[in-house]
């Protein structure tokens, strides 16, 4: 069951191995706090979807299993959708359509059709948890890379926090704008892809 | 001792540091030219951007075990026409930056020389333009003794390059000294702002002319792209939608630039005659789309990029194998 949660993070890694999830991956690491809420929300739906896809395997047929899962999803997507509405607002709007574009999230229906329909409960749950943990780390650490040299500054939370100004006034007023724009995304993802993978090295 | 390889055992004198320090030299006089047109900074940027280059590339072989090979020219060409790409007055980190991302991201992650994509000095700029967009396309110094318009009369009216001055719809007066003799006489010496080693036409010309005499670059590509950028300038112009003449739009920006130095690289350029005609004629006409109804004023640095995403299709049109049929 350990083996299942690391695999998640690291053999498994939703972006950097699997490269599913991509799309909300690439828009949404602009900056490192953006990166939390989306994966704290892809965690949450991964895990409850996992758990009940897994529940329901038995149950399931086999030819309507796609909608069913939709649906499963869909309903934690909901759940996600509108607690941050409530709560965090500004989150929510910097966000805006990728919270409720995680139903169709490759990488959540990947699993529910990879894993938890065929492994127990207990193991999917650690799955979910395990990958989704994978996937916060790859979005943090890209939105980390891309806000620190897109903006110059670190950790900024709209309307509560600055952020930290890294290498110093002179670099945030002519930081490399290119990093928070999409081909910033692409490179950004590329060259940590080629890293991992490069230190990975053998586990083939 | 001998060595054996499979044929053509045909030799030849050439040899890639031969042909890479001949594009060096061949940018000589452009260099030259753009230290009289703007002062010693040139000199200092341009150092700079190759500095920048060469300990880059020099730092990634060292770091991925490979074979040094940074002193072969290639990383120096590319230092070279990047600082050829940015304005007189950038402070001094833009060369600095755009050379790292030239040769690191676009040249060495792809497998170093003979395996990059994009030309390397031409995604440079790209970088620096979508990253530092003021201070790349607002940022521009009148020549010493000259103006930025390369127009006596035009300072007064508006801080521009002649392309941007094109770009901002000017009324018919302006639009008319554009079209005038002494304009297109100041775009061929290079006597107007612009980036560092793309204003002279002459001096351009010289350094190329000497490539393709020695044969280091092939004449055809930078024929049909010019060529093309004047016949469908040319074209709009008949056709009264665009309002300079062809002939500006050939001297004015980076035409000659990419044209002659940048299209031309080898790396980055089809193989096949057929290929390099189709390569130099829709990048022309690429950026003659993009200079008219594009957003920046000046388009041959996307021209060419785009084009170079095509060179692996171009490739494919080989000349037809004989004793086969189709």
């Amino acid at each position: 069951m350990r083996h299942t949660f690391i695999d998640g993070i690291v053999k498994n890694n939703m972006v950097l191995v699997l490269a599913i999830g991509l799309c909300p991956t690439l828009a949404v690491s602009t900056s490192a706090y953006n990166s939390l809420g989306m994966g704290i929300a892809v965690i949450f739906v991964l895990v409850f979807s996992n758990v009940i896809v897994s529940l329901l395997r038995n149950v399931i047929p086999k030819n309507l299993r796609i909608p069913i899962f939709i649906v499963i999803i869909s309903t934690f997507v909901t759940m996600v959708d509108y607690s941050m509405k409530a709560y965090v607002p500004p989150l929510s709007k910097q966000l805006g359509v990728f919270v409720p574009l995680i139903v169709v999230n490759c990488g959540i229906l990947g699993r529910a059709e990879g894993y938890a329909y065929h492994h127990p409960p207990h193991y999917s749950l650690m799955d979910g948890l395990g990958i989704g943990l994978g996937f916060t780390i790859v979005l943090f650490v890209m939105g980390t890379i891309r806000e620190i040299l897109g903006q110059g500054i670190w950790l900024n939370i709209p309307g509560v926090f600055p952020g930290f100004c890294v290498f110093g006034k002179a670099f945030t007023n002519s930081s490399v704008l290119l990093l928070i724009l999409p081909p910033g995304g692409f490179l950004t993802i590329a060259l940590l892809m080629g890293l991992f993978n490069h230190f990975r090295g053998g586990s083939k | 001792m001998l060595q054996l390889s499979p044929a053509p055992h045909i030799s030849s004198s050439k040899n890639m540091e031969k042909i890479m320090y001949g594009v060096v030299l061949a940018l000589v006089p452009a260099l030259v030219g753009s230290v009289y047109f703007f002062g010693w900074r040139v000199l200092f940027l341009t150092a700079l951007s190759v500095l920048s280059a060469l300990i880059t590339e020099w730092t990634f072989q060292r770091v991925t075990h490979r074979e040094i090979r940074c002193f072969d020219g290639s990383a120096i060409i590319t230092g070279i026409l990047l600082a050829f790409n940015i304005p007189v007055n950038s402070p001094w980190w833009i060369p600095v930056a755009g050379s790292f991302f030239a040769i690191f991201v676009v040249k060495q992650v792809f497998g170093g020389l003979g395996y990059n994509i994009f030309n390397p000095a031409l995604a440079g700029r790209a970088f620096l333009v979508a990253s530092w967009p003021s201070l790349m396309t607002g940022n521009w110094t009148p020549p010493i003794g000259g103006t930025l318009s390369g127009l006596s009369n035009l300072d007064g009216i508006t801080q521009a390059t002649p392309l941007t001055l094109l770009s901002l719809s000017p009324r018919a007066s302006v639009i008319h000294a554009l079209n005038s003799g002494t304009m297109l006489k100041a775009l061929f010496v290079g006597n107007t702002g612009g980036c560092l080693g793309e204003t002279s036409a002459l001096l351009l010309l010289i350094g190329a002319l000497f490539l393709f005499a020695m044969r280091y670059a092939d004449w055809r590509i930078s024929v049909s792209y010019i060529g093309s950028v004047f016949a469908f300038s040319g074209i709009l112009y008949l056709l009264g939608i665009n309002t300079v003449n062809p002939t500006f739009h050939i001297l004015s920006g980076g035409v000659m630039l990419g044209g002659l130095f940048m299209a031309t690289d080898m790396v980055t350029s089809p193989v096949t005659l057929k290929g390099r005609w189709i390569f130099g004629i829709a990048g022309g006409l690429l950026c003659v789309l993009f200079r008219t109804w594009g957003g920046y004023p000046e388009g041959v640095s996307y021209s060419i990029l785009i084009m170079n995403m095509f060179v692996p299709l171009l490739d494919r049109l080989q000349p037809r194998v004989y004793g086969r049929s189709k």
